[in-house]
Formats: C-alpha cells, sequence, structure tokens
C-alpha cells in the first residue's frame, strides 16, 4: 500500500498541523460564503464592521471633541432646520457641544461596554459550566444554585441595585453586568456538556487515554463552540440596550459620551429640542438592530437545530 | 405523581426566595451614603441626640446580623418594616402602588397579545409573502428597540407634536373620580364617570404600547414559527383534506397546538415586563412600583428598596412556576 498517507516519522507532526489548519481554513471558507449568501446576517455584519470603524477612527470622523462646545450653539437646530447650520450637522446639545461628534464618540462606549461583558461572561460560563457539566458533584451544584437564585431577579432590577451600590461609572457596569450575565452562558455549557459527556467520541478520547483537561478543550469545546457564539451575539446586543438604560437613569457612564445619557439630557429638552433624545437614540437602534441580525444569521448558519423556521 | 413534584417546585422557590431577600439585604447595606444623613436633608440644624433617636427607630444603630434578623423574621409575619422616606409601612405603600403597575401591565400584555396573534398567524399562513416579511421585519425593530427611546419618541410624536395624548401621569390634573380598585379605567366604569374614563385610558396608551412593544415582537416571533410547524403536521394535511374551510383549520386545528410554546414566552415576558416597567414608569412618569423602586434606590430608602425587590423577584419566581407547570399539563411529554 503506497500512497499519501505514508509519511516519515519524523514529519508525522507538521503532518498532522498542516491537516488542522487545511481543516480549519475550509471551515472558515464555508463559513464565510454561507454569510455572503445570507442577507441578513451579511447586513448585520457590515452595519457592525461600519459602527467599529466608526468608533476606532472616533478622532478623524468627529467635527469636534465629545466635549468641547460653546454656549452658543445650545438647542442648536439640526442642519436642515430653520437656525441650523452645516458645521453642526446634528445640531448641538443641553450644553452647546456638537451632538453628531458625541454619537461618534459614544459608540465607541456602547461597542466596549458589548464586548467586555459578553467576553467576560462568556469566559466565566465557559469555565464554570466546562468544569460543572464534566465532573458534576459539589461544584456543579453550588455554581447551579447560585445561578438560579441569580436568575430570580429581573435583569434591569439586578443592575439598577448594582449600580446604586458601587456608584456609577465604567468598571462597575461592567461588573454589574457581568455578575448576573455568565448565567446564561453557563447554563448554556453546562447542558450541551452533559449531553457531549455521553457520545461516543469521549468515551473514545478516555480510552486511549487523554487527559480529562484534554478532552474537555480540544474535544468537547469544539462541538459546543457554535451556540456559545450564537448566545453571546444575541447577548451583546441585549447589554448594549442595559448599558443605556442604566446610563438613562443617571446609574451607568455619566463622565463620557454615553448614548443613554445623552438621551435622558435630551428628555428634559423635549418641547423645544427633540433632536438631542432622538439621534442617538436612532443609532442606538441601528447597533442594536445589526447585532441581532447577525445574531440571527449565525444561528441559521452554525447552529441550524435552532432554527426557528424553514 | 405529578401533584408531588409540583409541591417539589413550589418548595425548591422558597429557599430561593430567602437567598433573594439576603441578597437585597447586604446590597442595601452595602451601598455608600448614610440613609440618615440622606432622611435630614440639608437642614443642617440636627442635633446629635436627633440623629440618634432615628438610628434607633430603624434599627439602623444595632449590628448588621440582628438587622437581617428583624428584617427576615418581620417578612416570615408579612411586615415589610416601615419606610425611611415616607414614615409609612412599605407593605401600605406597595399595597398603594401595586393598581397602577398592574393596571400598566395588564393594558401592554393586552395590547401586545391582540397585535402579534394575527400578525403571528397570517405571517405563517402567508409565509414569505409581503405581509409576512413586513411584519417580521417589524417584529426584528421591536425587539431591538430600547423601550426608553421609544417612549421619548412617541410622547414627542403623539403628545408634544400632535397632542393626541398627554405627557405624563395617569390621569388629567384636578379630574375627580372616585378610587375603589385604584385602576383608574376601571374605577371610572364602575362611577360612570365618561370624561375620567377618557382621560385614564388616553394616559395609559402610550405607556402601555411602550412597554408592550417588544412583547407583541417576540410573541409573533414565536407564533408564526410554531403555526409553520404546526401547518406540517398530519392532522392539518388531513383536516384540509377532508375539505374544511382554511379558516377552520388554521384556528381550530393548527392554533390551538401552535399556542403552547406561546404560553410558555408570554410566561417568560412577564418577567422582562417587570423590568421594563422601571424604566417605561420613569419615563411617563407614572406613579406604579417601577417608578417607586428607582426612588426608593436614589434615596436609600433600604426597607422600601427591599419590600419593593422582593415584590418582584416574588412575581418573577411565580410566574415562571406558573409556565412550568402549566407546560406539563399542555405538553405531558415534558417532565418537572
Amino acid at each position: 500500500m503506497k500512497g499519501a498517507l505514508q509519511i516519515e516519522p519524523r514529519n508525522r507532526h507538521s503532518y498532522y498541523l498542516m491537516l488542522r489548519l487545511k481543516l480549519w481554513w475550509n471551515a472558515w471558507k464555508e463559513f464565510g460564503s454561507k454569510l455572503v449568501r445570507h442577507p441578513t446576517a451579511l447586513f448585520g455584519a457590515v452595519v457592525i464592521m461600519i459602527f467599529i470603524l466608526m468608533a476606532i477612527f472616533a478622532p478623524y470622523l468627529a467635527p469636534y471633541g465629545p466635549d468641547e462646545g460653546t454656549l452658543d450653539n445650545r438647542l442648536l437646530a439640526p442642519a436642515w432646520m430653520e437656525g441650523g447650520t452645516s458645521a453642526h450637522i446634528f445640531g448641538g446639545d443641553e450644553l452647546g457641544r456638537d451632538l453628531l461628534s458625541r454619537i461618534i464618540y459614544g459608540i465607541r462606549i456602547s461597542l466596549l461596554v458589548g464586548f467586555v461583558t459578553v467576553g467576560i461572561s462568556v469566559t466565566l460560563g465557559i469555565l464554570f459550566g466546562v468544569i460543572a457539566g464534566y465532573y458534576r458533584g459539589w461544584f456543579d451544584n453550588i455554581v447551579s444554585r447560585f445561578g438560579d437564585l441569580l436568575l430570580a431577579f429581573p435583569f434591569l432590577i439586578f443592575a439598577i441595585g448594582m449600580m446604586a451600590a458601587t456608584g456609577p461609572g465604567f468598571g462597575n457596569l461592567v461588573f454589574a453586568l457581568t455578575f448576573k450575565g455568565w448565567v446564561e452562558f453557563f447554563r448554556l455549557v453546562r447542558g450541551e456538556m452533559l449531553s457531549e459527556k455521553t457520545k461516543e467520541y469521549v468515551e473514545a478520547a478516555k480510552i486511549t487515554g487523554q487527559r480529562n483537561f484534554a478532552i474537555m478543550v480540544s474535544e468537547v469545546l469544539p462541538n459546543i463552540i457554535h451556540s456559545v457564539i450564537v448566545l453571546a451575539t444575541l447577548r451583546m446586543g441585549f447589554m448594549i440596550i442595559m448599558e443605556a438604560s442604566l446610563s438613562y437613569l443617571g446609574l451607568g457612564i455619566q463622565d463620557q459620551a454615553a448614548w443613554g445619557s445623552m438621551i435622558k439630557a435630551g428628555k428634559d429638552y423635549m418641547m423645544n429640542a427633540w433632536w438631542i433624545s432622538t439621534f442617538p437614540g436612532l443609532f442606538l437602534l441601528t447597533l442594536v438592530l445589526a447585532i441581532n441580525m447577525l445574531g440571527e444569521g449565525l444561528r441559521d448558519i452554525l447552529d441550524p437545530r435552532l432554527r426557528t423556521d424553514q | 405523581m405529578r401533584f408531588v413534584k409540583i409541591l417539589e417546585r413550589v418548595l425548591i422557590a422558597i429557599p430561593i426566595m430567602l437567598g433573594v431577600a439576603i441578597i437585597v439585604f447586604m446590597f442595601m447595606r452595602l451601598t455608600p451614603g448614610d440613609p440618615v444623613d440622606l432622611m435630614m436633608g440639608d437642614s443642617g440644624s440636627v442635633t446629635q441626640e436627633e440623629e440618634e433617636a432615628l438610628r434607633e427607630e430603624f434599627n439602623l444603630d444595632k449590628p448588621l446580623y440582628v438587622q437581617m434578623g428583624y428584617f427576615l423574621s418581620g417578612m416570615a409575619r408579612g411586615d415589610l418594616g416601615n419606610s425611611f422616606t415616607r414614615r409609612q409601612p412599605v407593605a401600605d405603600i406597595i399595597w398603594q402602588t401595586l393598581p397602577a403597575t398592574i393596571e400598566l401591565a395588564l393594558a401592554a400584555t393586552v395590547l401586545a397579545l391582540l397585535i402579534a396573534m394575527p400578525i403571528g398567524i397570517i405571517s405563517a399562513v402567508r409565509q414569505y409573502s409581503v405581509l409576512d416579511r413586513v411584519a417580521m421585519g417589524g417584529s426584528f425593530l421591536g425587539i431591538s428597540m430600547p423601550n426608553f427611546w421609544l417612549g421619548i419618541v412617541l410622547i414627542l410624536i403623539f403628545a408634544v407634536k400632535l397632542k393626541m395624548f398627554p405627557v405624563a401621569g395617569r390621569i388629567d390634573y384636578g379630574m375627580e373620580l372616585h378610587y375603589t380598585t385604584g385602576f383608574y379605567v376601571i374605577d371610572s366604569i364602575l362611577t360612570g364617570n365618561w370624561p375620567a374614563f377618557v382621560s385614564s385610558v388616553k394616559h395609559l396608551f402610550l405607556p402601555a404600547v411602550t412597554l408592550g412593544a417588544a412583547m407583541a415582537a417576540i410573541v409573533a416571533r414565536v407564533i408564526r414559527s410554531s403555526m409553520l410547524e404546526v401547518l406540517r403536521q398530519d392532522y392539518v394535511i388531513l383536516a384540509r383534506a377532508k375539505g374544511l374551510n382554511e379558516f377552520r383549520v388554521v384556528v381550530k386545528h393548527a392554533l390551538r397546538n401552535a399556542l403552547i410554546p406561546t404560553v410558555t414566552v408570554v410566561g417568560i415576558q412577564i418577567g422582562v415586563l417587570l423590568g421594563g416597567n422601571m424604566i417605561v414608569e420613569t419615563v411617563f412618569g407614572w406613579p406604579g412600583l417601577g417608578r417607586l423602586a428607582v426612588d426608593a434606590i436614589f434615596s436609600r430608602d433600604y426597607p422600601l428598596v427591599q419590600g419593593v425587590v422582593m415584590i418582584y423577584a416574588l412575581t418573577y419566581v411565580i410566574a415562571n412556576l406558573v409556565v412550568d407547570v402549566l407546560y406539563t399539563y399542555i405538553n405531558p411529554k415534558i417532565s418537572l
């Protein structure tokens, strides 16, 4: 039997590495082609990319700094309205700052909150979920019960309570949102772990003498990561709305240009300056919509079991 | 057997509520800011003795575990303590604000279902039609909509610009209404007070739309997807083959089965509604539990916060419990 499978022993390692890379590359290629053929997901992805680029290049894109303004421009109307100027397209806010510039800088906060809170929640959820689902026992019991306890609170009430206890600010906000945010990922990973554990490939890996840790990380995790990615995307939109809601209540981020705080400030000037609340909210809606569209698309592409319709 | 399982679920809820109580208690105590300072306000003319008397009145001079003991034993007797800021029993305050919150939540739920049911059904029956696509796009928008912003935009358009609805409150200022149930819409009907009825419905409309929008969006999607699944089942095909008219097939044969997942989702959404009402009540100045909670948190009114959050958590736990139990009755294949 002569053929490609006969490899020199000393080359075997690099051969397997190449094979892995190839498989990995093919998986990405397949994912890419599916994404391109899914209009909802593609639209979401493109809009998110635009927002990310705007956040990165905010100092170059924004015509003014987020905090610079003169009282002459206080409640200045948008450019297309009477009294507006093209120098301030969306007009000025209650302190005479350029609304467009503040909105562009606000993208940074929303995206940062989304990525950081979901990132930490996913990490904790996977860590606890994998261990609890694989070993069960006392660890599973304690973490699961604690999770049940946290789930007894509506999310916003819990976050408001936490923010009231710790005070406003970015770090406290992330802490408050992740304190409860990890539970959903934990439950997802734990559940998947429980069902994967009984499958044959895990048994096979055990028989070949792999360590528990290796089985968890290199055998089981790749099989459940898809559902985690889908949930993570959908939760990101939720977290961004949570941040905006807390900032709206005056409990979130106050010292920087955050959309929620801007909407709150605008509410007091509803009667004569409708634009202050309207435009930041429009951007918030667009971003969350795009994230949700991407999330739904990813669900169709990565996790066909969860499809809601066919 | 089923009864035992339900009892088990109810019993599990008790330690959860106890845990909730302890967490809430600890939270408020960890909060920086002294409630006595806040109660005294800016007057600055309070003597040391008066301050100490106040601390003693509210047991704030005792160690934490004693305070917790008072709190937990009081709660077991149904006594939630006295509010710091209002000098009234917490239970009374909650009792007074509860009707406003329930009225709003019910109106939002009814509105959401009235919109979502027909849209979900038609979208499923006419899958991929223009209406289906528009409706699903709209529901996507509803799910992604931050409700405080939706509230503000609705106020801007319908209250400020078009002057069709009032900006805030439950009823026109100065309007007389004899309160019996605390539900203004019902009270006005009971007393035959027509102007009060119109006024309270008008006040209720925008907040209910704001609060119900996300629920409508989610319920419409769930009804659509479960209808799609049911419409492919053999018994629906059989019903059609028998020559029943389409309306009967859809409503009598398909819809009844498609409602199973909907019940669950509506139950879960009640929990979401509870979170949302804090925001919506704040935006619309609606004097309910949500606004009470936000005010109490800001004024460090420990007993009031504890009481309100306990009510929230209790409702949430009960809603989940009811959904679980209902679900086993509707679908016996699922065990608790």
